[in-house]
């Protein structure tokens, strides 16, 4: 019984986007392609909105977050998935670093000037900031998008540390 | 039936392309509002781009979209190249079009497989599957026709994502003999399950017709980015001219701009290019699929989805046929010089005609910048038809519940792309 409990046991995984064009989904939806039935068993999908509509933000044992902080309905969730997520990685460039999503904060004057009625309009934050500005991130996986790789790496030591792999 | 009140709020659609949310409000058994809100924040790459050399534009504006990057790439570099008066070679054009099919491929598959699939077999997600039996050999069918598309997609452009060999005027980089040899392999191996999935969006009963024009590139081999612009109506559009027919509507509560043609709503897409190109799809293809093309021209609005789906088959066919009949050779890079120009690149995206409108000085840094993407194309018609769809579907007696979940499965039917839609510049708000 105790045994059967043991092999059970799953990862608890997050995975949210921000402000950014989603390439470190394509990337991590694409690596299921190869990790699906090896994954299926080893994670709970507690927030993935690619993979389904059920979704809540709660005892995650890892949280991946895509994208930068834009605005303070984006910084108040990724707070959320802070307090409920014993690991945060931030992935990709935008995570990471704020940019390219943040490029507006490097616009000129007038260029600034120009864009402010929709930063208005839309409660946009005036400047993008990277995960790490907002909340304690635990790794950042770098590039633009993030590498593949480097993904699997990480996940795979998440999946040691929470004694899902041996 | 009559006095039934009720709102409908999503505050986050999952299972597509970035973020978006939806209200609607029935009172007395009449749909009163529909409100599609494209809430994924903006980005403001038509003013990011400015400033910037022509040679790295089509980088700066692949980052507007992860999963349309190939596209937005290409339709950049024929921008500049129209804009430069470049021409690129015949084996070129050929890279291009392997890269486009990877693309849609891979995302036609992440579309149809992992967020449509399940609604036909009333799931929430492909996790629910059987771990046995047919739905079992579903799931490992379409991660090989979804992984056919991402490696079609690395061998050819470098990266699945943002892609780095296209560039403007040629392109720096071509496949081996035994590698163009293995891709063949690898596509047919994939192609009877990508037809097999094209039988289940045949036989999927969702039906919603909506007439309207259709419209997307025609050309006589289906490729997604040649040709000139064909409207359902017949009308033949060049490409400099596209950005007349068309309004910009904004729309307070979205992030992403409206269109219409003419006027009038219309749609882009996959529904929209067998619409109007029918003829042009593969021999191989419709000679395997006649059943279902049979089905076409359509005002289904789900047929988007069985589009989509023939579509895949098509890229593989046509990729097969390139990979097998073209001698591959290596090029020179060629040099392009910097002057004063304007140019328009125009491709079919997996979700519809995209146009990029750029020009440069002498100096060669782009000094305007006018993007059409084509989910604010479909953004007007989209929210019209949700109202029509929930008014019919009140009038035929459904309640709340199942309303709501079919909204759902509506909206994926068009295969929106949020981070594409809300990429844009400055809106003048009164």
């Amino acid at each position: 019984m105790l045994e059967n409990l043991v092999m059970q046991k799953k990862l608890r995984f997050g995975w949210f986007t921000l402000t950014c064009s989603e390439d470190n989904t394509i990337i991590f939806v694409e690596l299921i392609n190869r990790h699906y039935f090896e994954w299926k068993d080893k994670i709970k999908f507690v927030y993935c909105k690619p993979l389904q509509s059920n979704n809540k933000i709660t005892r995650m044992d890892v949280a991946y977050v895509e994208g930068a902080v834009s605005s303070l309905h984006e910084e108040k969730l990724l707070k959320k998935v802070r307090a409920n997520s014993r690991y945060l990685v931030a992935v990709g460039a935008c995570a990471c670093t704020g940019m390219p999503s943040g490029q507006r904060n490097l616009f000129n004057d007038a260029t600034k000037k120009s864009i402010r009625p929709s930063i208005k309009r839309y409660n946009l934050y005036e400047k993008v900031k990277a995960v790490k500005d907002i909340v304690k991130t635990d790794a950042m996986l770098f590039g633009c998008p993030m590498s593949a790789d480097s993904f699997v790496m990480n996940i795979n030591g998440y999946l040691k540390e929470f004694g899902v792999d041996k | 039936m009559h006095r039934i009140n009720f709102d409908l709020n999503f505050e986050e659609l999952s299972k597509v392309e970035g973020h978006a949310g939806l209200d609607i409000a029935v009172r007395n058994g009449r749909v009163k509002d529909v409100r599609l809100r494209m809430t994924h924040n903006k980005r403001f790459f038509t003013s990011a781009v400015i400033g910037k050399q022509f040679s790295n534009a089509h980088q700066i504006l692949s980052r507007i979209c992860g999963t349309c990057s190939i596209a937005h790439i290409i339709c950049s570099i024929k921008c500049m190249e129209d804009a430069l008066g470049v021409i690129p070679s015949k084996q070129t054009k050929i890279l291009r079009d392997l890269s486009m099919y990877g693309m849609t491929i891979r995302d036609h598959a992440m579309h149809l497989y992992l967020f449509c699939l399940p609604d036909i077999f009333g799931k929430d997600s492909v996790l629910e599957f059987a771990d046995n039996g047919r739905e079992h050999d579903l799931i490992h069918k379409a991660f090989q026709i979804k992984e056919a598309g991402n490696i079609l997609s690395k061998e050819i452009a470098g990266r699945a994502v943002h892609p780095v060999y296209p560039i403007i005027g040629s392109f720096p980089h071509r496949p081996t003999k035994e590698k163009a040899r293995a891709l063949i392999n690898m596509l047919e191996k994939c192609r009877d399950a990508a037809i097999e999935f094209v039988d289940i969006f045949n036989d999927a009963s969702f039906i919603f017709e909506s007439d309207a024009e259709f419209i997307g590139l025609s050309n006589p081999d289906f490729s997604f980015q040649r040709g000139e612009l064909l409207t359902s109506g017949g009308l033949c559009i060049p490409s400099i001219s596209f950005r007349k027919f068309l309004q910009k509507t904004i729309i307070p509560y979205s992030q992403a701009p409206g269109f219409s043609f003419q006027g009038r709503p219309y749609m882009v897409g996959a529904l929209a290019r067998l619409n109007v190109n029918l003829a042009s799809l593969n021999k191989r293809t419709k000679k395997s699929l006649s059943s279902s093309i049979a089905k076409f021209p359509s005002i289904n609005v789900y047929h988007n989805n069985l589009a989509q789906a023939i579509e895949i088959v098509h890229s593989i066919d046509h990729s097969i046929e390139f990979l097998d009949s073209t001698d591959f050779k290596e090029e020179p890079v060629q040099t392009v010089k910097p002057k004063e120009g304007e140019g328009v690149g125009l491709v079919e995206a997996p979700r519809g005609t995209l146009y990029h409108h750029m020009k440069l000085a002498a100096n060669g840094s782009v000094t305007y910048a006018d993007l059409v993407i084509p989910t604010s194309q479909n953004q007007v018609k989209m929210e019209n038809d949700i109202g029509r769809l929930v008014q019919q579907r009140l009038d035929e007696g459904k309640g709340k519940e199942a309303i709501r979940k079919e909204v759902e499965v509506f909206i994926r039917a068009f295969d929106p792309c949020m981070s594409c839609a809300t990429h844009f510049l400055k809106i003048k708000w009164g």
